[in-house]
C-alpha cells in the first residue's frame, strides 16, 4: 500500500473504547438490516467495513468542528456520540428522530455533535465544508471542518470546485475520501480506483491544487489515526486543506442495491479463533472486516477475550433497546410537515399557508 | 434624498456591511459590467477583506457561501447574471433551500444569492433568463424582487437579518432608474406589498423593472381616464396575496406583468391565486402580460416583440376595461 504517512499508532488504552465504537456500528447496521425487512425505511446504506475510518478519524475532532456526511452516515454519528435512539427512530420516521422525521437515513444530522447537515447529493458537501472553513478562518475561530465522501463524489465537478478554492484560501478543511470501492450497482467489486473515474490513483486529484494528499489502508485504523493527526495539525496551523485516501474492501453484503447480511453478524471470537470464521467470507473477515482486526489489536495492546465479549453484548443490547424504542415512538403528526421550513413564524405561515381545501 | 437604483444598492450593502461583521461579498458583479461596477470598488477599499472574488466555479462559491452561513457568517454570494444560477442549481435549490426544513429545524442558512435578471438587450437566450417562477417553485428559499432605489435598499436588510437563504434578484434595467431614499436605514419586512400607485378601475400587478414600465403605463392611462393601481409583491416568497386579493377586490379587474415566460410563471401564479379566491369579484377576465414561450433572441426586433412592454400593458388594460361581466 503506496502511503506518504508517517508513523503513529493509537495508544493502548484506547484500544478498546475504539473497538466498543466500531461494535457499536455494526450491531446498529445489523439490526437495521433486520429492521428493513419488515419496515419501510427507504433505501439505506450501511457503513460495514469502513469502520475503522471513521472512528478513528472522527475521534480526534474536537468540540466546534464540523463534519459533513453523506447517505451513508450511520456509522459516522455514532462514531460522535449520537444516539442510537434517535437514529434509529429518524430512519423509521417518528417524531423522536434526529431531524424529527423530516430526513430518514439519508440525512441524519446532529449540530450539537459537529453534523450541521447531511446532504445525499453525491458532491454537494464538498463546497459545503470548503464554506465552513472559511467562516472559521474569518471568525478566528481555531476550528476544522471535514467533508466526508466517496469516491464516487470525485466524479463530480463540485470536487473541482471546492478543493480550488480550499487550496486558493488555504482554508482548514479536511477532505476525507471514503474510498469503499462501491460505484455504479453493476461495479465489480475491490476495484481501485471507482471505474467510473479515469485517473490512476484518486489522491492524485488533490496533488495538482498543492493539497497535500495521503493514501492510506482505511481497514488500518491506525493509519488511519496518524494521516487524521497530520492533517488535523496542518487545518489548525493555518497551513491548509488536506486530501486522504482511505481504502476499505468492500463488504460482501454492500454487492447490491440493498444491504443483506449475506455474511451473517460478525462474531468476536473470530478475532482470536480463525477457524471459526465460516466460508464463503472467511476471507472478508479474516483480511478486512475492521472489526475483526480491531478485536486482534485489542487483544494484542492487553485486553481480555471477556472484556471484549462484554462490551460486544452491551453494543447488542444497546442496539436492540434502541429498535425497540425506535419502534415504539410515535409517528410525527400530519402538520409538523410545515413547521420548520422558515425560522421566522410569520414568513412560515405565509409560505406554507396555501394548501388544499380539507 | 433622489438616487437612482444602483445607489440605493450599494447603500443598502454599505449599511450591512457597516452594521453586521458578519456580513461578506462573495463576488464582484452585483453592479454587472453597467457604469455602475465602481461601486463594488468603493465598497471593496471601504471594507478590506470583507469583498471576495471568487474563481468562476459557481457551484463551489454557492456551496461556500452555504457552509460559510452554517458556521456563523451572513454572506452575500454574487452569482451575476441571472442565467449562472443554473451553474449553481445543485447548491441554491438541493442544498440550501432544503437544509432547515430536513434536519428538522436545527440548522440555518442564512446565505444571501444576488442575482440580476432579464431581458437586458443583446443578452439573447443564455443571458437573459428570469428564473424567479423555477425559484418560487422550491420551497425553502425567500425571494426578493425591489424595483426601487428604496425598496432594494431596505430588503437588502431584510435579507441579511433573515435566519434563511434569500435570492436577491435585479434587473439590470432597473440601476439608472431615479427614486426616493430616506435618510435613515429601514428594514422592509418580507411579505408586505407596496401599493406603488393607487387607483380604482383595475389593478396591475408586477414585479421588478415590469413595476417601472406599469407605472408608466398607468400615466398614459390616467390621460384617457383610466385609473390603475399599481401593486408591487416586493417579495415573491413570502407572497403578499392579502394585498393583491383585497385591490382585485376594490377595482374587480387584473393585469399581471412578470418577466418570466408565460407559461407557469410568477403572473401565473398570481393570477392563479386571485382566480382560486376571488373570483366573484372580478368583472373580466384576467390578462397576463409575461414574455412569451420562446428563447430571448438576440435581434432586437425579436426581443422586443416577446418581452412585457408598456404598449402591451396599456393593451392588456383596455382589454380588461371593455370586458363586461355583472359583479356575482
Amino acid at each position: 500500500m503506496p502511503s506518504t504517512v508517517p508513523s503513529g499508532a493509537l495508544p493502548a488504552p484506547q484500544r478498546l473504547p475504539q473497538l466498543r465504537t466500531m461494535l457499536r456500528i455494526r450491531r446498529f447496521e445489523e439490526a437495521l438490516i433486520d429492521l428493513a425487512q419488515a419496515h419501510d425505511v427507504g433505501h439505506f446504506h450501511v457503513y460495514i467495513g469502513q469502520e475503522a475510518t471513521g472512528v478513528p478519524a472522527l475521534a480526534l475532532l474536537e468540540d466546534g468542528d464540523v463534519a459533513y456526511s453523506t447517505h451513508r452516515n450511520h456509522g459516522h454519528l455514532l462514531a460522535r456520540g449520537v444516539d442510537p435512539n434517535a437514529m434509529l427512530a429518524e430512519i423509521l420516521g417518528r417524531a423522536t428522530g434526529t431531524n424529527g422525521g423530516k430526513g430518514g437515513t439519508l440525512h441524519l444530522a446532529s449540530p450539537a455533535h459537529g453534523f450541521p447537515t447531511t446532504s445525499a447529493s453525491v458532491g454537494g458537501p464538498l463546497p459545503i465544508a470548503v464554506g465552513s472553513a472559511f467562516a472559521f478562518r474569518e471568525l478566528g475561530r481555531d476550528r476544522v471542518s471535514v467533508a466526508l465522501f466517496g469516491d464516487g463524489a470525485l466524479e463530480e465537478g463540485a470536487w473541482h470546485e471546492a478543493a480550488n478554492i480550499a487550496a486558493l484560501r488555504q482554508l482548514p478543511v479536511v477532505f476525507l475520501c471514503e474510498n469503499n470501492s462501491v460505484g455504479a450497482v453493476t461495479q465489480q467489486a475491490g476495484d481501485y480506483p471507482s471505474s467510473t473515474l479515469a485517473v490512476g490513483t484518486l489522491a492524485d486529484l488533490a496533488r495538482p491544487f498543492g493539497i497535500p494528499a495521503a493514501v492510506i489502508d482505511g481497514s488500518d485504523s491506525d493509519a488511519v489515526h496518524a494521516a487524521m493527526s497530520d492533517a488535523l495539525v496542518r487545518a489548525r496551523s493555518g497551513d491548509g486543506p488536506s486530501f486522504i485516501e482511505a481504502r476499505t474492501v468492500r463488504w460482501p453484503g454492500n454487492q447490491g442495491i440493498w444491504a443483506e447480511l449475506v455474511t451473517g453478524r460478525v462474531q468476536v471470537h473470530y478475532g482470536w479463533d480463525a477457524a471459526t470464521i465460516p466460508d464463503p467470507h472467511r476471507a472478508w473477515f479474516a483480511e478486512h472486516d475492521p472489526v475483526v482486526r480491531a478485536v486482534r489489536e485489542a487483544l494484542a495492546a492487553g485486553a481480555g477475550r471477556d472484556a471484549i465479549a462484554a462490551i460486544d453484548a452491551d453494543a447488542t443490547r444497546e442496539m436492540a433497546a434502541a429498535v425497540a424504542f425506535a419502534l415504539a415512538s410515535p409517528w410525527p403528526d400530519a402538520d409538523e410537515a410545515f413547521a420548520n421550513l422558515y425560522a421566522d413564524p410569520r414568513v412560515n405561515a405565509l409560505a406554507t399557508g396555501r394548501r388544499a381545501a380539507k | 434624498m433622489t438616487a437612482v437604483y444602483a445607489d440605493g444598492m450599494a447603500l443598502g450593502l454599505r449599511e450591512v456591511l457597516a452594521e453586521d461583521p458578519r456580513v461578506y461579498l462573495m463576488g464582484q458583479y452585483f453592479f454587472g459590467l453597467t457604469r455602475h461596477r465602481r461601486l463594488t470598488v468603493e465598497l471593496m477599499r471601504d471594507f478590506p477583506g470583507r469583498v471576495w472574488n471568487p474563481p468562476i466555479a459557481e457551484v463551489g462559491y454557492a456551496g461556500t457561501g452555504i457552509g460559510a452561513a452554517i458556521s456563523g457568517l451572513r454572506p452575500i454570494v454574487d452569482i451575476a447574471t441571472a442565467s449562472f444560477i443554473f451553474q449553481a442549481w445543485p447548491q441554491v435549490v438541493n442544498e440550501a433551500a432544503n437544509i432547515r426544513y430536513m434536519t428538522g429545524g436545527q440548522t440555518g442558512v442564512p446565505v444571501v444569492f444576488h442575482i440580476t435578471h432579464g431581458i437586458r438587450g443583446g443578452g439573447a437566450s443564455q443571458h437573459s433568463h428570469s428564473p424567479q417562477a423555477m425559484l418560487m417553485n422550491t420551497p425553502g428559499l425567500q425571494i426578493i424582487s425591489p424595483s426601487t432605489a428604496r425598496d432594494v435598499r431596505g430588503l437588502i436588510r431584510a435579507a441579511v437579518q433573515s435566519d434563511d437563504p434569500v435570492v436577491w434578484i435585479d434587473h439590470v434595467k432597473l440601476f439608472d432608474i431615479e427614486g426616493e431614499l430616506p435618510d435613515a436605514p429601514e428594514t422592509i419586512p418580507m411579505g408586505v406589498a407596496d401599493i406603488k400607485r393607487r387607483g380604482t378601475d383595475l389593478t396591475i400587478v408586477a414585479t421588478s423593472l415590469q413595476v417601472q414600465r406599469s407605472l408608466v403605463a398607468a400615466e398614459r392611462l390616467a390621460a384617457e381616464g383610466i385609473q390603475a393601481e399599481v401593486v408591487d409583491p416586493r417579495t415573491l416568497v413570502p407572497l403578499d396575496r392579502a394585498t393583491i386579493l383585497q385591490s382585485v377586490g376594490r377595482t374587480g379587474r387584473l393585469v399581471v406583468v412578470d418577466e418570466c415566460h408565460r407559461s407557469c410563471g410568477v403572473g401565473a401564479e398570481i393570477a392563479a391565486t386571485v382566480a382560486e379566491d376571488a373570483f366573484d369579484a372580478l368583472r373580466a377576465p384576467i390578462i397576463r402580460v409575461a414574455t412569451e414561450d420562446v428563447p430571448i433572441p438576440f435581434s432586437r426586433t425579436m426581443e422586443e416583440a416577446v418581452q412585457p412592454t408598456v404598449e402591451k400593458i396599456i393593451a392588456a388594460a383596455h382589454a380588461v376595461m371593455e370586458a363586461r361581466r355583472p359583479r356575482g
